[in-house]
């Protein structure tokens, strides 16, 4: 996605200074949210400094598997995607819209104002910026704007990382999402480590991020550099573990509604809704509304909602996807086929957390492509 | 800067002026929009965000005159929690109000033809505006039709208006009940049928539906066997919503968000999606 190539020029950040880039953010005002070590994952969470990066973990993913690990290495972006993704701090899981209070006959409308500081994303993967481009275009790109996703959004700093290290459930390569992040951050780096020296090759995106570059007055980067990082991306985007082939892939899901493929994926489907949690594009959401013990206070609250769910479809006629069969269908071809109709994107961007958060593991590549192996409409 | 959280999903309080019940499940609400918010405008076939403090919101379609904007009525049936508790409201209550919303009737398109309107049930409240509006401008459309079933004669909705526009020249009304009772002397049977002996022009025709899934599904098959080309047929679709302005993802419909790229549709968009269970 996006084919915009930063014109910046490259320079070379010592890993030792990578706190000195941090704190010029923090003194910018921002906070910073990044990878960290919590309950057995590595997971998104507000950090103080490079001391709370995950120095020395990584993990190993299989289809419904998770493991974090200690592997020694001094590298901090050692790791693929972990359970959460940025989507919770732009599109929060939970969040009070406004309160009503009654007034003699009806009642008063009270908005509520978002709090949320300026964030900066540390380490943003490129399958997730492009996730973040995804969810710009469902709460920012038609008429209506989510004000709460735009301020939050517009307000944030992202400093992305290259991808070397794809997983075993990756698949950026097929969805043209990665490895590399090519628009969208505000810095880029690409994390080094040879025998002699640890260092990030380190690129501005944005104006923001150039001026907050120049000040940290790092040195260029060698063409020796650029040559490794080249060497590197190209390692990354033929490493993936996954494969999905796109090629008319919307229109062959959409062909195959009826496939008997849908039945034998929802004997095995909890239809417990994890997979579109841990998703860094799904945005559906449900409201609700409630009073105070006295009835009198009234608050709205927006919170994810999930397609796996059954009430997601209940109205006066009863719900109008009733077995797991049809909501895995939904969501499937949500991502990989109507989404490019209603958004001009895939709504996947092959980052591998569904297949691993499945607690069946339910790999949606491996389903993809089994109906298209058996396509029942071929062209 | 602090963001103005809600805006789009900020509900305003509009004062009910009065209640009218059509049956013994069904009530029309009749709204004042507050001058505060500026004139509101509608199209037919449009749609609302009711909200009933603290309970809960749906869409509801406009069922009034659209060339009236100042009086908005809303004709609903008690089947869930927040229908119910709107049966309960009264004169001088608020409900919360977000809208317009949605596709509307294509009125503009219909002049210079025919019209031929099929509603079942409920599903003549949504095409309530379309009719007046084709009555208000009745010289620029050539015939009018309404084909209305009900399941039975108490349960009819709009009554007056029913017996009024039955008692006019310009438009042609057949009325028909699945189930007759003592006093009824009209049509018996489903609605469809009726699509078959309908005086329009298939040439010439826009034809619009309103009604359970399964009964639009009957009267297309009709209106296509008239003639009637699948881009003149128009249908009105529901589904849960939580949003209204395509974010919250319930009302999918395959590609189609029903609340923005919908309510209304013309049959072709939706064709190789109707019949097909759980899409």
């Amino acid at each position: 996605m996006g084919e915009a190539i930063s014109n910046y020029a490259k320079r070379i950040l010592p890993s030792t200074d990578l706190d000195r880039l941090l704190e010029a953010l923090q003194q910018k005002g921002y906070t910073l949210v990044g990878p960290t070590v919590r309950e057995n994952a590595i997971v998104l969470e507000e950090i103080e400094g490079a001391e709370d990066l995950p120095v020395g973990w990584t993990e190993t993913q299989e289809a419904g598997s998770y493991k974090l690990s200690r592997n020694g290495s001094e590298e901090y972006f050692d790791f693929a995607s972990g359970p959460h993704s940025f989507k919770k701090y732009l599109f929060p899981p939970r969040l009070k819209l406004w309160q009503a209070k009654r007034h003699r006959a009806g009642f008063k409308v009270e908005q509520e104002n978002d709090q949320a500081p300026s964030y900066a994303f540390i380490g943003v993967r490129s399958c997730d910026l492009c996730a973040i481009e995804i969810q710009d275009k469902v709460f920012m790109g038609d008429s209506y704007v989510d004000p709460v996703y735009k301020e939050r959004r517009e307000k944030a700093f992202i400093l992305a990382v290259n991808c070397t290290k794809p997983g075993n459930l990756c698949f950026c390569s097929s969805m043209d999402t990665g490895p590399k992040a090519k628009s969208g951050y505000d810095l880029a780096v690409t994390e080094q480590l040879k025998e002699s020296e640890h260092v990030f090759l380190i690129q501005a995106g944005s104006e923001k991020g150039h001026e907050l570059l120049e000040a940290l007055e790092l040195a260029d980067a060698d063409e020796g550099a650029v040559e490794f990082e080249n060497k590197q991306l190209e390692d990354a985007a033929t490493s993936m573990g996954r494969f999905l082939d796109t090629h008319k892939l919307p229109s062959v899901l959409k062909n195959n509604f009826e496939h008997p493929r849908w039945e034998q994926i929802a004997d095995r489907c909890l239809s417990c809704a994890n997979c579109t949690l841990v998703c860094p594009t799904c945005f559906c959401h449900t409201v609700e509304d409630t009073t105070d013990l006295t009835g009198d206070v009234a608050e709205r609250w927006r919170q994810w909602d999930s397609c796996f769910t059954g009430d997601f479809t209940y109205f006066a006629g009863g719900s109008a996807r009733a077995s797991t069969k049809s909501r895995y269908r939904q969501w499937l071809t949500h991502k990989l086929s109507t989404w490019t109709d209603q958004f001009g994107t895939f709504g996947c961007v092959g980052c591998g957390r569904c297949i691993a958060w499945c607690p069946v593991g339910i790999d949606l590549t491996e389903e993809a492509a089994a109906i298209r192996a058996t396509d029942l409409v071929s062209d | 800067m602090i963001a103005a959280l809600a805006s789009p999903m900020l509900t305003t309080p509009w004062p009910i002026i009065k209640t009218h019940r059509e049956n013994s499940d069904t009530f029309t609400l009749e709204l004042e929009p507050p001058e505060s918010n500026g004139p509101f405008a509608f199209k037919p076939g449009q749609f609302n965000m009711l909200y009933v403090f603290g309970v809960g919101e749906i869409p509801i379609s406009i069922s009034s005159d659209a060339g009236n904007p100042e009086t908005i009525l809303h004709t609903t049936r008690k089947v869930g929690t927040v229908t119910n508790a709107l049966g309960e409201l009264r004169t001088g209550d608020s409900i919360g109000i977000r809208g317009p919303f949605g596709t509307n009737w294509p009125v503009e398109e219909a002049v210079g033809k025919d019209v031929v309107i099929v509603a079942g049930g409920i599903g003549l409240a949504p095409l309530r505006p379309a009719l007046l509006h084709l009555l208000e401008h009745r010289r620029q459309y050539k015939n009018v039709i309404l084909l209305y079933g009900s399941r039975t004669p108490e349960e009819m909705l709009f009554r007056k208006d029913l017996e009024k526009w039955s008692s006019q020249l310009d438009i042609q009304v057949y009325v028909t009940v699945d189930r007759a009772t003592r006093s009824w002397r009209g049509m018996v049977g489903v609605v469809t049928p009726l699509v078959h002996r309908a005086p329009f022009d298939r040439k010439n025709a826009v034809a619009m539906v309103c009604g359970p899934e399964i009964m639009m599904r009957y009267a297309t098959e009709e209106l296509q066997r008239r003639g009637v080309p699948d881009d003149m047929i128009y249908l009105s679709m529901e589904r849960n919503m939580k949003c209204a302005i395509g974010m919250c993802g319930h009302c999918q419909y395959s590609s189609e968000f029903i609340c923005k790229d919908g309510p209304v549709f013309s049959y072709d968009r939706i064709a190789h999606l109707m019949g097909k269970n759980e899409v």
